[in-house]
């Protein structure tokens, strides 16, 4: 790690002033992937703003709509009976991310503003048609996202909390990278209140993106069946060590269906 | 260089730190609790867990800074003051659930926060994924989903005397 | 109430526990010397290029830092000596180019070092290592085996021709071709053997210190042999007499073959402590392990079989490509020769074969031993050649296997390829491990899998292998520049405890337990008075260390011969002291007594006899019962067995869940079951990891992409089943033990019997062989190419 300044600041406009005075000042949430990234010397931060003074966790449910605290952690958000009883594929995601110590200190502000591209809460956020709220507005799901790593986040701009209204079904299922043990292909599939929506997280170069051809399939015929002829084009999927473009492209069908069971 | 205040193993210290210092380099390095140990630098191999406030975590994957204030026990904290070793201590030596120890404390570090958090008890399946974090290459994990499965019902029975 | 029994064969509870799981272990990185100072190694992000220039001016004055050096500094020591001499066929010796400490002139792999920074805290080291400036000029470079042997391949060293190393063989080549040519059917394989990295769990630390006034120098490393490194690193690179080096290999966390080397930073740290005359540590981050720790296995072989007509194995012929990587480790040319051809009779009674062998050297981090060494591949090769022949010839892979092994009564064996196996009964571990795994009654749970659309498939490996590497003299003239025996120091102290100095080393085996256990076994002492040192060449006699499974068959004999010569004595006194004739004289549980008398003496008395010679036979004998015993065995152990692995596959995703693991292994004398239980299920562990999970994987210019456990997959617990593992064993007949080894044996048999499933499993898409690592990815398009088949 390069050498930073440390602070831990106790008012959210405290914290948003110090990141929008200088663009290299970065905030720190439940930090497990950013300190990794810091420990690779990968990013050079001048100050690190430790977002965990600022009261930002918590969980309500409130008019088929649950609204999680940014600071929260997963093992909490995995953990809530709320969660569990208005959308059940949300905390069996949290449940599922990296491993038990990782989600005892990850958060869900943390991931959606990293937006790693193999992360698993962006594909919730998509699929529910989630609002992403900040220190200065609100944020839809289809608007956030813009590439892996990249957000409709601006400097000096923190997310506080995010809404997802309660779907009717949705189930999340995930391939793992055997190695990291990240999302290879993850898919959220979800219908409710904005639809039938169906989210891939892990496979696209781009990031998070939405797959529409599943999901025209989907509103006509919610059933594995309905997914039989859906195909995926290859290209702009990545491709690693463990699964090529092709491979990605076959298991987003394979796991879109298993999800569409499970839900 | 920021101050960092917390209790380690139920007794109080008071480091000074970079901002950078990890919170196991903050316990090898400056309080000399070994039993913590590195195995990775990605965060994958859980070595180095600890309990922070009762949760276990990757202290490879925390600003020691981020610690100031809270409770941590290391594997150094968990037998009596006679001498008594936890349950799960127990269990891993009774079962060969460990050969060269150096994923231990972390696996057992582990281990006590899966079991506590589901008292409900776990099948052998439960106990395999939730060692998701924590690597050992010298047991291929037998024993050491015996040793875990073997310690439930003690570390139940403790929580309800 | 009776003591409970602590002796050979009982599972007692291991010694090193305690400190172990309370946190109380004491590993090099653990260790921290007043005044210490912290080394970081700046490692080539390229794969071969040209060193332009080193500036080191703005790192020199980064905050911190005490020095830095280069592979100038170091021209006047030598390089990392390599631990075996090969010959080629053509009685030339094997190309052994300088492996320097840090690099000279080129790099030559990822990770090759460049240079260290030594400051007060690591971080500061490493924020001036980044401040080095350092100019390459990149050159070509090649990562595979077959991509090196190419006419035109960039070499990795000028003076080896077409990146050969050497060209060796082994066998009889013109019977080998009178019997291919008379043969009924010829089966040939091509094969890879995955080239792996070791990963222990602690990484390699390294610890210098050096003490001005006496001009000591003391090493605390990661070793798995302290003497081994105290004698290469003092005699052959930096000129230290063995007297003023101390080498200290504490607690070890795993080892598996990546800490029997000499390393570089071994060196660096020791030297570098001398010229600053303080104490250097470095330890080495994870991603640095993968690209300086020495990986395994990395073969491309063909394999051929004669048969006759029945089924009988006439000859078998190997052409063999091996990876060095890009210089010598220490034992890289003896494993994929002496460890690894020398072992391709297997089970079996084939009457000819004939091996050739090429070593190459390509732009990759240098490959040794491990665990396992040459005997995983052998096996591999062996056993998936056995089921390819019986895909192709329609044979029953148990019925060729009772066919063609070596008879019961055929022991003491000699195998065409120079090893002579001493006991053995392939037929009796095949039979406990098929009954173990119910193979007769597979057919019904294949059938009820696919009825739930997944293919299920069983595989066997019926292997064999060598332990306990010896004799000494044989190894000499074999190329070996070490002796291969073992040493023991048996210390019985006056009141009648016992430390025993081992040249052994234990990094978690396991040994403080097992060692003790002979001590209680047979010289009758209580387990609780026994204590095993090992690892200080301060304390203990010159020993070779642990590896190739010999710390029982070779060390623990040691210590036989020790207490042989302890209770040789210990009769004399008692003779003395009880007026009996020493012929008189029996020792048993602990005590010496007078034969058909109750007058007897324990093991105590004799000791504070020993100790306090007041009535003692002194012209006849010296005082003190402290005995010492070297032992070099007469062959190797060769421990055998038969693996069963059943698996389902998902056709939809191709991921293999493995269902079944039965292991029935021949390991000669079990001293602690539950330890040798252990030390299979964590073999088998790794075994699995190879077949289905692991490898090391460069691209076309050589850079390593599978550079961390973000992209190498490690073994986690929920990829692996439970292990049904047993023994079945046939005494090593020239030991004092009868122990064989079981180190290696889970690593050793498990791969070709996991493969042997899966392509059991898929055998209705046409799958005749699939290289490892047998990944979804890589059986989803086996299955997608059957399917295209069976559409066409």
């Amino acid at each position: 790690m390069y050498e930073f300044a440390y602070q831990k600041p106790s008012s959210l406009a405290d914290a948003a002033a110090v990141l929008a005075a200088d663009a290299d000042a970065k905030a720190l949430a439940g930090g497990q992937t950013f300190i990794p990234v810091l420990k690779q010397r990968l990013n050079h931060p001048t100050t690190v703003v430790d977002l965990g003074k600022l009261g930002l966790t918590g969980i309500t449910v409130a008019g088929g709509t649950v609204t999680i605290g940014a600071m929260t952690t997963h093992a909490a958000v995995a953990a809530s009976a709320e969660v569990k009883a208005a959308i059940p594929a949300l905390a069996a995601l949290a449940g599922g991310i990296g491993d038990n110590q990782v989600r005892n200190r990850g958060t869900i502000g943390g991931s959606l503003a990293n937006n790693d591209p193999s992360a698993c809460y962006p594909s919730a956020v998509l699929a529910l048609g989630a609002t992403i709220k900040t220190n200065k507005r609100e944020i839809a799901a289809d608007d956030y996202f813009q590439g892996m790593f990249t957000t409709a986040l601006e400097p000096g701009e923190i997310i506080t909390a995010v809404s997802f209204p309660a779907p009717g079904k949705a189930a999340y299922v995930k391939f793992k990278n055997p190695a990291s043990r990240y999302a290879m292909v993850g898919v959220f599939v979800a219908k409710g209140p904005k639809g039938v929506r169906v989210a891939v997280t892990g496979a696209g170069q781009g990031g998070v993106f939405r797959h529409t051809a599943a999901e025209q399939a989907l509103a006509a015929n919610w059933s594995p069946a309905a997914l039989e002829n859906v195909t995926i084009p290859a290209d702009g999927l990545n491709s690693d060590i463990h699964a090529s473009a092709d491979y990605r492209a076959h298991l987003i069908g394979v796991v879109t269906r298993r999800a569409v069971a499970a839900s | 260089m920021p101050q960092v205040t917390l209790t380690v193993n139920g007794k109080s210290a008071s480091v000074e730190v970079e901002g950078r210092t990890l919170l196991v380099e903050l316990l090898r390095d400056k309080l000399g609790l070994t039993g913590t140990h590195v195995g990775c630098d990605t965060s994958q191999c859980g070595a180095c867990v600890v309990h922070v406030d009762g949760n276990s975590v990757k202290s490879c994957t925390m600003l020691a800074v981020q610690a100031d204030g809270a409770a941590i026990t290391t594997i150094e904290g968990l037998a009596k003051a006679d001498g008594t070793l936890h349950p799960m201590q127990e269990m891993f030596r009774e079962h060969h659930a460990l050969q060269c120890g150096f994923c231990t404390p972390g696996m057992v570090m582990s281990a006590i926060d899966l079991v506590a958090k589901n008292p409900q008890g776990l099948t052998e399946e439960e106990i395999r994924h939730g060692l998701e974090g924590n690597l050992c290459r010298c047991t291929g994990y037998h024993n050491i989903v015996k040793a875990i499965a073997a310690a439930q019902p003690l570390m139940h029975a403790k929580a309800a005397e | 109430m009776n003591a409970p029994f602590e002796g050979i064969g009982a599972s007692v509870r291991r010694k090193e526990d305690l400190r172990f799981i309370s946190g109380r272990g004491n590993y090099t990185d653990d260790i921290n010397r007043p005044g210490q100072l912290h080394a970081v190694i700046k490692r080539s992000d390229r794969p071969h290029a040209r060193i332009v220039s080193i500036d080191t001016a703005a790192a020199k004055a980064s905050p911190g830092v005490v020095a830095v050096f280069t592979g100038a500094d170091l021209a006047g020591i030598g390089g990392l000596p390599c631990g075996w001499q090969i010959h080629s066929k053509d009685g030339s010796p094997m190309v052994e180019p300088k492996h320097p400490v840090l690099a000279e002139g080129k790099v030559r792999h990822v990770g090759d070092p460049i240079a260290v920074v030594i400051a007060d805290t690591k971080q500061q080291a490493r924020d001036a290592a980044e401040k080095l400036d350092i100019v390459l000029d990149d050159l070509p470079a090649v990562a595979l085996v077959t991509d090196a042997v190419k006419p035109g391949a960039a070499l990795v060293h000028d003076e080896a021709a077409g990146n050969q190393c050497y060209d060796w063989h082994l066998g009889d080549k013109e019977g080998m071709e009178a019997a291919f040519a008379k043969a009924a059917k010829v089966v040939t394989l091509d094969l890879v053997n995955n080239r792996l990295i070791p990963n222990a769990m602690e990484p390699r630390c390294a610890l210098g210190d050096y003490d001005q006034y006496s001009g000591d120098y003391t090493l605390y490393t990661t070793s798995q042999n302290p003497h081994v490194i105290r004698l290469l690193m003092g005699a052959f690179v930096l000129g230290i007499p063995e007297h003023r080096l101390r080498v200290v290999a504490p607690d070890v966390g795993g080892g598996f073959g990546s800490k029997i080397y000499h390393y570089a930073e071994e060196a660096i740290v020791t030297w570098a402590a001398g010229q600053l005359k303080r104490p250097v540590k470095w330890t080495a981050d994870r991603t640095e392990s993968f690209m300086s720790d020495a990986h395994g296995r990395d073969h491309v072989s063909t394999a051929q079989m004669a048969l006759d007509a029945e089924g009988n194995f006439l000859a078998l012929k190997v052409h063999t490509l091996c990876n060095m990587g890009a210089y010598l480790s220490t034992f890289a040319p003896a494993v994929p020769t002496y460890l690894y051809a020398t072992l391709l009779a297997g089970t079996y009674k084939t009457p000819v074969i004939y091996v050739e062998v090429k070593a190459v050297f390509t732009n990759t981090v240098p490959v040794d031993a491990y665990r396992g060494a040459g005997r995983p591949e052998a096996t591999f090769l062996l056993e998936r050649l056995v089921d390819t022949i019986c895909h192709d010839t329609g044979a029953d892979p148990v019925a060729i296997r009772r066919r063609n092994f070596i008879p019961r009564d055929a022991f003491p064996y000699q195998t065409p390829v120079a090893l002579q196996y001493d006991s053995g009964d392939y037929f009796a571990t095949l039979e406990a491990a098929m009954k173990a795994a119910d193979w007769n009654g597979f057919p019904s749970r294949r059938a009820a899998a696919k009825a739930v659309g997944k293919l299920r498939g069983i595989g066997m490996s019926t292997y064999l292998e060598a332990c306990g590497i010896a004799p000494s003299k044989v190894v000499g003239s074999l190329g070996a520049r070490a002796g291969l025996y073992e040493v023991a120091n048996v210390r019985v102290h006056p009141t009648g405890s016992v430390t025993v100095f081992t040249g052994t080393h234990s990094h978690g085996q396991g040994h403080e337990t097992t060692m003790a256990q002979l001590v209680t076994d047979q010289l009758g002492v209580p387990f609780s008075q026994v204590d095993i040192v090992h690892g200080d060449t301060s304390k203990i006699p010159f020993g070779m260390g642990t590896y190739g499974s010999r710390s029982l068959a070779v060390g623990g004999s040691a210590m036989v011969k020790a207490m042989d010569k302890i209770i040789t004595k210990g009769k004399k006194i008692a003779a003395h002291l009880l007026e009996a004739s020493v012929d008189d004289i029996e020792f048993k549980d602990g005590k010496f007594t007078v034969a058909g008398t109750d007058k007897s003496k324990t093991l105590s008395e004799i000791a504070l006899t020993a100790y306090v010679p007041h009535n003692y036979p002194i012209e006849e004998i010296e005082p003190g019962l402290d005995e010492t015993a070297f032992y070099d065995p007469a062959n190797f152990t060769f421990p055998g067995g038969c693996h069963i692995c059943e698996v389902e596959i998902d056709p939809e995703t191709g991921v293999t869940r493995i269902v079944q693991f039965v292991a029935v292994d021949d390991v000669g004398r079990v001293v602690n079951p539950m330890i040798v239980e252990g030390q299979v299920q964590g073999g088998v562990a790794q075994g699995i990891g190879q077949a289905l999970l692991e490898s090391a994987v460069y691209d076309a210019n050589a850079q390593l992409l599978s550079g961390s456990m973000m992209d190498y997959t490690m073994p986690r617990a929920d990829d692996l089943p439970n292990f049904s593992v047993a023994t079945e064993n046939t005494m090593c007949t020239h030991n004092p033990l009868g122990s064989k080894g079981c180190g290696e044996v889970g690593a050793i048999g498990s791969p070709p019997a996991v493969i042997n499933a899966v392509v059991n499993a898929l055998k209705d898409y046409g799958v005749r062989h699939i290289d490892m690592p047998a990944s979804p990815q890589k059986i989803w398009s086996i299955i997608q190419s059957g399917h295209r088949a069976a559409a066409e």
